[in-house]
């Protein structure tokens, strides 16, 4: 079937609804999204979003722009840190004005807490920044966009999984996706492409992430030729619920919460003496396996205690409702009594499509534009985050950079033409398909994708160095072949899961493959990538954002782009 | 431990009608229901579907039946169960079954979708957020916990014999954007709800508050709607 569009955008979280309610009807716009809307992963964001408002004590755009800075460890763009500082006021009354049930403060303003690496006069003390609705903060945003979008009368194609982009002649013209109920295949036909496809967490085995966070938009835009930025940043969140990987927000920390070793000692006081439990998430991530190497885990194992018990049944029911709910029903534990058992999990890619601060997916290190193809969130790369994001950073990415994603698709539909779609677009989706439909192989999804899972956990996580990486890239090539003997055993075309497991898949290995590679390259550690072989930071020669282009043959090919400095010189990250 | 698990099949594709089907297998009892069913699914049927996401009760996409009750998969766990390792899985009533687990909820976002489920606000000049009293965000607030699961409307009687009823979700939406304070048409709202398949049609049965997994107390709050409409009415 076909379907003719100006713009399709791909991903109905945060990033892709926002865009579409600024797109409005402007344009004719339709949203594709593998889980039914309101399933999108935003909606599992707890803790706040970040903006300078002041509603709780002094607080500056500058100060959040420099936190974000240094929080990146000097690798974000700081022309862009510096839109999505100033800009985030700005998103934040929008939202509220568009309904968005934020906590208040006594006096009726949106209320803020701490959250990690935000603090005031560039260091001095945490800042209350966050701007939060309990811990249901990415639920009412998602709710509230998606609500809009209904208003807006934006076409929806709930459950349609994008399986490739269309290119011709060097411009994105539309995209092939397979309907999660009749098997049937549909192809968009547009001038201008979002891709706001969410993370790519399932590529490890412990991770706050959903099952539909397989990174498809990044796996599916690097085929395509897009280069992936900056993938080696994989943030590792220290506080995953023990053996499950639920996130326990940062909240938690921000109301006062600690981290405490087997000896009952807060250790962060040791390494952060300044922000103690809200340094960043790279920090405490790696002293958490630093004490666990010394022997100070829990019982001598792999996991810590998040302390609660002292912070009162009040704030713990108000303010951090769903953490209590999650640690009760998932962990057994009541945080008002007891502490909660708490380990690092797999929670957010800092890296993803490279785009510019528009939203244009850009094709080289001179920022030469991707004709009529976007990305924004968390699938995108600008680059903000650096080699570390910020607690609450992320909600704002996709509000900022969503919105000027929308904006500038909007100025570019009316002046571009509509190329000619290649005959049946869709024919070497069809041909995958039915090549893993008859496919009489051996193996299934289920364990390479294990397999995948722990070897990433193992080697590719909060340390690293050049052999673990190497053993990792050896089973992903093994991995690689293995995949090629898969078959699917659901004939059926009515929700095969088996077969979009197996195309999942796909995407995971790929990515695993570019994050992988990125980190054998970058000889040096630098916020979430720790190189235990090269233990310092080295500006000389990795002050730049490492970018992966597709080549069929020989594998990611590694090149770099230069990072934009404007205010803050790299300094020592000390907190 | 060996858990027996007998689950609703029917791909209305190929079966003229649905059947049950069996399965064991070995289940940790700290494993969620969703793990055991994508245990089936990984290991013994590729083709058992089902729908899932956040896997921690926040996306609302695996609300079905579990022994009978309503709940969601991923926030029920195998020891929260006194059946002796004996699982029945259904999908979740009321709405058509698409295949095995999942239903077509198009008729639940339907009626979601008549209550107009966004804020008309009055003007703001202020170029920064409006005043709201935290007492008021405070109301609303439970309210604000519901996913969407669709557990309520499958669940509630009325529903069952009137397909016209908007049902508690959607009167739950009602009721956060008619006392949200920052909403202009208040009155617009409650003179809509009111109807026989509005907010008249809850005859207080208990059922949604009793299956709701994000705990939400949803009669309470339709009898707050209920007596606003009729506060309105005795005032004018
Ligand atoms: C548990 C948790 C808590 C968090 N808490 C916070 C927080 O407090 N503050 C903060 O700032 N950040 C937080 N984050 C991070 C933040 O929530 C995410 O980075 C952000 O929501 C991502 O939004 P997105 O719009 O980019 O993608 P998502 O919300 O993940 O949406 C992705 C969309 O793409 C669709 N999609 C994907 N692939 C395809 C395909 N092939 N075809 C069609 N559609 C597709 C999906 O269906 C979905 O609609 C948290 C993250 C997690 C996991
Ligand atoms: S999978 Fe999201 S609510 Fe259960």
């Amino acid at each position: 079937m076909k379907h003719l569009y100006d713009v399709i955008i791909v991903g109905a979280g945060l990033a892709g609804l926002r865009a579409a309610v600024e797109i409005g009807k402007d344009a004719k716009v339709a949203v594709l999204t593998k889980v039914f809307a309101t399933r999108s992963h935003s909606g599992a964001a707890q803790g706040g979003i970040g903006a300078a408002l002041g509603n709780e004590e002094e607080d500056h755009c500058e100060w959040h722009m420099f936190d974000t800075v240094k929080g990146s460890d000097y690798l974000g763009d700081q022309d862009a840190i510096e839109i999505l500082a100033n800009d985030a006021p700005r998103a934040i009354y929008e939202l509220e004005n568009l309904g968005v049930p934020f906590n208040r403060t006594p006096e009726g303003k949106i209320a803020q807490r701490a959250f990690g690496g935000h603090t005031r006069k560039f260091g001095e003390a945490p800042v209350k920044r966050a701007c939060y609705a309990a811990t249901r903060t990415g639920r009412v945003i998602l709710d509230t966009l998606w609500e809009q979008s209904l208003r807006r009368g934006i076409e929806f194609f709930d459950e349609f999984q994008m399986l490739s982009l269309i290119v011709e002649e060097g411009q994105c013209c539309g995209v092939v996706a397979y309907e999660l109920s009749t098997g049937k295949l549909h192809v968009f036909q547009s001038k201008a492409v979002l891709m706001a496809t969410g993370g790519a967490g399932k590529i490890y085995k412990t991770t706050s992430n959903a099952f539909a966070s397989t990174g498809d938009g990044m796996a599916m835009a690097y085929r395509a030729g897009a280069p992936l930025e900056d993938m080696e940043f994989v943030q590792f969140h220290p506080t995953g619920i023990y053996k499950l990987g639920i996130l326990i927000s940062e909240a938690a920390r921000g109301e006062g919460g600690i981290l405490l070793n087997n000896e009952g000692e807060r250790f962060m006081e040791r390494y952060a003496p300044v922000i103690k439990d809200l340094a960043p998430r790279d920090m405490i991530s790696r002293c958490m396996l630093e004490e666990m190497r010394a022997g100070r885990g829990i019982d001598g194992k792999d996991y810590f205690h998040l302390d609660l018990t002292h912070l009162g049944e009040e704030v713990i029911d108000k303010k951090l409702a769903e953490i209590t709910s999650f640690a009760r029903t998932y962990a057994g534990v009541d945080p008002i009594k007891e502490p909660i058992p708490v380990q690092p999990t797999c929670h957010y890619m800092m890296g993803g499509i490279a785009t510019d601060a528009d939203g244009r997916v850009i094709v080289d290190e001179k920022n030469t534009a991707y004709a009529g193809l976007y990305a924004a969130g968390e699938c995108a790369c600008v680059s903000v985050h650096g080699a570390n994001r910020l607690g609450c950073n992320a909600l704002l990415d996709t509000l900022v950079f969503g919105r000027r994603a929308g904006i500038a698709i909007k100025a570019f539909v009316p002046s571009a033409g509509r190329p000619k779609l290649p005959a049946r677009p869709e024919t070497k989706d069809a041909d995958t398909i039915k090549a893993l439909m008859n496919s009489s192989g051996k193996e299934s999804s289920g364990p390479i994708r294990a397999e995948l899972q722990e070897s990433m956990m193992e080697n590719v996580s909060v340390f690293r160095q050049k052999d673990s990486l190497n053993t990792a890239l050896k089973k992903i090539t093994q991995l690689k072949k293995r995949y090629q003997h898969l078959a699917i055993q659901d004939k059926g075309s009515c929700f095969n899961r088996d077969l979009l497991d197996a195309i999942e898949l796909g995407h995971l290995l790929d990515l695993a493959e570019v994050i992988t590679r990125s980190a054998i390259n970058r000889e040096e550690s630098r916020g979430a990538h720790s190189r235990e072989d090269f233990p310092q930071r080295d500006d000389q020669k990795f002050l730049v954002h490492t970018m992966a282009r597709y080549d069929a043959v020989k594998g990611p090919q590694i090149f770099t782009k230069p990072v934009t400095i404007t205010q803050f010189e790299p300094k020592e990250r000390k907190y | 431990m060996q858990c027996h698990f007998t689950v609703y099949r029917f791909d209305p594709a190929a079966d003229e009608k649905p059947h049950y089907q069996e399965y064991e297998i070995a289940a940790e009892p700290t494993d969620k229901i969703l793990d055991c069913l994508n245990k089936i699914r990984w290991e013994q049927d590729p083709t058992l579907a089902f729908r899932s996401s956040c896997a921690h009760g926040i996306c609302g996409s695996d609300a079905l039946m579990i022994n009978g009750r309503t709940e969601l998969a991923c926030q029920k766990l195998v020891r929260d169960f006194k059946s002796g390792n004996n699982f029945v899985i259904e999908p979740l009533p009321l709405f058509d079954v698409v295949k095995d687990l999942i239903v077509d909820l198009e008729p639940f976002f339907e009626k979601y979708r008549q209550v107009q489920p966004y804020l008309k606000p009055g003007k703001n000049t202020s170029g920064k957020e409006f005043i709201q009293e935290a007492e008021n965000q405070e109301f609303i607030e439970p309210a604000l916990r519901c996913i969407l699961c669709a557990s309520c409307t499958a669940g509630c009687p009325i529903n069952r014999a009137n397909p016209d009823y908007l049902g508690p979700a959607a009167l739950l939406r009602a009721f956060r954007y008619i006392f949200d304070s920052r909403d202009s048409t208040t009155e617009h709202r409650l003179e809509k709800i009111d109807a026989d398949d509005g907010v008249w049609g809850c005859k207080t049965m208990w059922w949604c508050t009793e299956v709701c997994p994000k705990e939400i107390p949803i009669t309470k709050c339709l009898g707050q709607i209920k007596r606003a409409v009729m506060q309105k009415k005795k005032g004018g």
